[in-house]
């Protein structure tokens, strides 16, 4: 079977039946590995102390904001140039993942500049632009609210979330391009990880362990998603078969 | 174990990221029960998807 016949929407289903129990077993197994390393295998920084420990959860979870609206932004695509059956119900699903990966990056950035900055907040090009994605997912959920077709809708947040991609780099590359209290990149370099193994290891393993949990809610969300639309068009084809005439052969496609 | 001076932003780092994962299960779970009893209430007043027609030989 090839991974297009995914496309469509009861096989996706049986696969997510089969996948999810071994991602979300995977996913307790690597968060259990991680906060034990993160907390009793990782040493405490010569600088910054304990504080060090709020990077194991910070940093992971701005790379998965990142990463969620890059799915976002493949899903888009697939709606826009392929009509894939089930890129606007991935894109959908991911926003409020993404949202919430997102206020979790900001908050913990926030208790972590506290301490070590002296502020919570600073106005510098990082933390904004980390801030318009967290607005730019409410802005793409408020629009999929607002119309009851999921078709028209999912193509209008197809066409933001694209237009939305642009920060994406500017997120990326804002400690290269600006001045900023943030510190630059010291994973993902040209020239390898700057940080020492002992920190790198349990970073790695977090950063992994946040990874499956974004797949397995996202699989659940899609699931809820690819179910939702079966409500709607089972409710449309009730709808129609109540009302004798024309109205009735329009059938509604799931 | 000791967290250091700065064991409270450690802490409440900690916290609310548990409770935001906590919060996007429940969103998760309680739309998957609502979808379920929608389906079968639908499946109740006989309403069902259309099989797909079988191909003559």
């Amino acid at each position: 079977m090839a991974f297009w016949d995914y496309a469509n929407p009861t096989r996706f289903l049986r696969l997510v039946q089969v996948v999810l129990p071994w991602l979300a077993g995977l996913c307790v197994g690597l968060f259990a590995v991680g906060l034990y390393m993160s907390f009793f295998v990782a040493p405490e920084d010569y600088q910054q102390g304990d504080t060090v420990r709020i990077m194991y959860i910070h940093v992971p979870a701005a790379w998965l904001c990142m990463m969620c609206y890059s799915v976002m932004t493949i899903s888009s695509l697939g709606t826009l140039v392929w009509k894939h059956p089930l890129a606007d119900v991935s894109a959908k699903a991911a926003a409020p993942i993404g949202a919430a990966f997102t206020f979790m990056a900001l908050v913990t950035g926030s208790l972590w500049g506290k301490p070590m900055w002296g502020t919570y907040w600073e106005w510098d090009a990082r933390l904004t632009s980390v801030l318009v994605l967290f607005i730019m997912y409410l802005g793409l959920m408020t629009l999929w609210r607002t119309m009851d077709d999921p078709i028209k809708a999912g193509k209008a947040a197809a066409v933001l979330t694209l237009v939305g991609a642009l920060n994406l780099p500017i997120i990326k590359f804002s400690v290269d391009w600006w001045n900023t209290l943030h510190q630059p990149a010291s994973v993902f370099r040209f020239d390898g990880p700057t940080i020492h193994p002992d920190i790198l290891w349990p970073l790695l393993v977090m950063a992994f362990a946040f990874t499956t949990l974004f797949f397995v809610l996202h699989l659940m969300a899609m699931r809820n998603e690819v179910l939702r639309r079966r409500v709607r068009s089972l409710r449309l084809r009730a709808a129609s078969a109540a009302q004798p005439g024309p109205a009735a052969a329009a059938q509604p496609a799931e | 174990m000791d967290l250091g001076p700065h064991a409270s932003f450690i802490l409440a780092s900690y916290g609310l990221c548990v409770l935001t994962v906590l919060v996007l299960f429940a969103w998760v779970f309680l739309d998957k029960a609502a979808q379920d009893k929608a389906l079968s209430e639908l499946a109740a007043q006989g309403v069902k998807r259309a099989q797909p027609k079988k191909e003559r030989s």
